[in-house]
C-alpha cells in the first residue's frame, strides 16, 4: 500500500533528540562527500589524475560557471554556493537510489521507511535557505560595511524608510521561496515516483527516474545560482 | 458536503488552477528567450542563464500550489 507522508517519520532518538530518516539520509549524503573529498586530496598533485583530476574538474566547472553569474566576487561567494549546489545535487540524486523510501520496518500495519531524501524533507530545505540567507546578509556586511543595514533601516524620510521594510520583507520571503521551491520539487518527485512504481513497477519507472535525475540537477542549480544572484545584488547596493 | 469531499475535490482545483498563470509565464518567457537568441545568437549563454533563472521563479509560484495541494490532502 502506497505510503506517503508529508513530514519525515522519526526511527529513534537521541538523549531524547528525535532522529527522522532524513536525517540520516542526510548523514549519508555527508559521508559521501567527505569521502570523496579526502579521496581527492589524499596526494594532491600539481599535474592531477584519477580522482583528483574528477574533483577538479567539477570544481573548475562550477567556477567557470558561476564566474558569469556572481560577478566580481566570485572567489568571496564561490565556497558557500558551490557546497550549496555540491550538497542538493548529492541529496537529490542519493534519495533516487533503490533503497530509499522502500526498506524500513513495520509498526503494526503502519510502514516506517528507514531511509528518506534528505531534501524531501521541509526542515533540510528551511535549513539550506536559511544559511543561504543569512550567507548573503554576511556577505552583505563584510564587502560593503554596515552601511549595508542602511538598505534595511533606512531614516531619511518614509518612504525610504517604507521600501526598507518591503526590503526587509523580500528578504525574509526569499527563506519561504528557496525552501518550498526546493521540498515541492523533490518531495513531489518522490510522491510520483512512489505512484508509478505502485501502478507498474516494471520499465514504465524509467522516464520518470530520468526526470527526475533532471529535476535534481536543475533544483540544484537554481538554488546555488540564485544564491549567488542575490548576493551579487546585496553587494552592489551603494 | 462533507469534510472528506470538499478535500478532495479542493486538492485537484488547488494543483489545476495553481498551474495555469506559472505554465503561462514559463511559455512567454520561453518565447522571448528564443526570439533574443534568434536576433543575437552571440548572446545566447547569457539568455540562456537568464531563462532559467526565471523559469525557476515562475515554476517556485506552482511548487507552492503543489504544496497547499498536498497540505490540504494530506494534513
Amino acid at each position: 500500500m502506497l505510503n506517503i507522508s508529508l513530514a519525515a517519520e522519526k526511527i529513534g532518538s537521541i538523549f531524547g533528540f528525535p532522529i527522522t530518516n532524513s536525517l540520516l539520509a542526510t548523514w549519508f549524503v555527508m559521508a559521501v562527500l567527505i569521502v570523496f573529498s579526502l579521496a581527492a586530496t589524499r596526494k594532491i598533485s600539481l599535474v592531477p589524475s584519477g580522482i583528483q583530476s574528477f574533483a577538479e574538474l567539477i570544481v573548475g566547472g562550477l567556477h567557470d560557471f558561476f564566474a558569469s553569474v556572481a560577478g566580481q566576487y566570485v572567489d568571496k561567494f564561490f565556497p558557500l554556493i558551490a557546497t550549496l549546489f555540491l550538497f542538493i545535487i548529492t541529496a537529490n540524486w542519493m534519495g533516487l537510489l533503490p533503497g530509499f523510501s522502500t526498506i524500513g520496518f513495520y509498526h503494526g500495519s503502519e510502514f516506517t521507511p528507514l531511509l528518506r531524501g534528505a531534501t524531501s524533507d521541509l526542515n533540510t530545505t528551511i535549513a539550506l535557505a536559511l544559511i543561504a540567507v543569512i550567507g548573503i546578509q554576511f556577505f552583505g556586511f563584510s564587502i560593503v560595511g554596515p552601511h549595508y543595514g542602511k538598505k534595511f533601516l533606512n531614516f531619511k524620510d518614509p518612504i525610504s524608510f517604507f521600501l526598507g521594510i518591503l526590503e526587509l520583507v523580500s528578504e525574509v520571503s526569499r527563506i519561504i521561496s528557496f525552501a518550498f521551491r526546493l521540498f515541492g520539487n523533490i518531495f513531489a518527485g518522490e510522491v510520483l515516483l512512489a505512484v508509478i512504481a505502485f501502478l507498474m513497477p516494471f520499465l514504465v519507472p524509467l522516464p520518470f527516474l530520468t526526470l527526475e535525475l533532471f529535476v535534481g540537477f536543475i533544483q540544484a542549480l537554481v538554488f546555488s545560482m540564485l544564491t549567488a544572484v542575490f548576493a551579487n545584488v546585496a553587494v552592489s547596493h551603494e | 458536503m462533507d469534510q472528506a469531499s470538499i478535500k478532495l475535490i479542493m486538492t485537484g482545483l488547488t494543483v489545476a488552477v495553481g498551474g495555469f498563470m506559472p505554465a503561462l509565464a514559463i511559455g512567454l518567457l520561453t518565447s522571448k528567450a528564443l526570439e533574443a537568441i534568434g536576433r543575437n545568437p552571440e548572446a545566447a549563454g547569457d539568455i540562456r542563464t537568464s531563462m532559467i533563472l526565471g523559469v525557476a521563479f515562475a515554476e517556485a509560484i506552482a511548487i507552492y500550489a503543489l504544496v497547499a495541494g498536498l497540505i490540504i490532502k494530506f494534513v
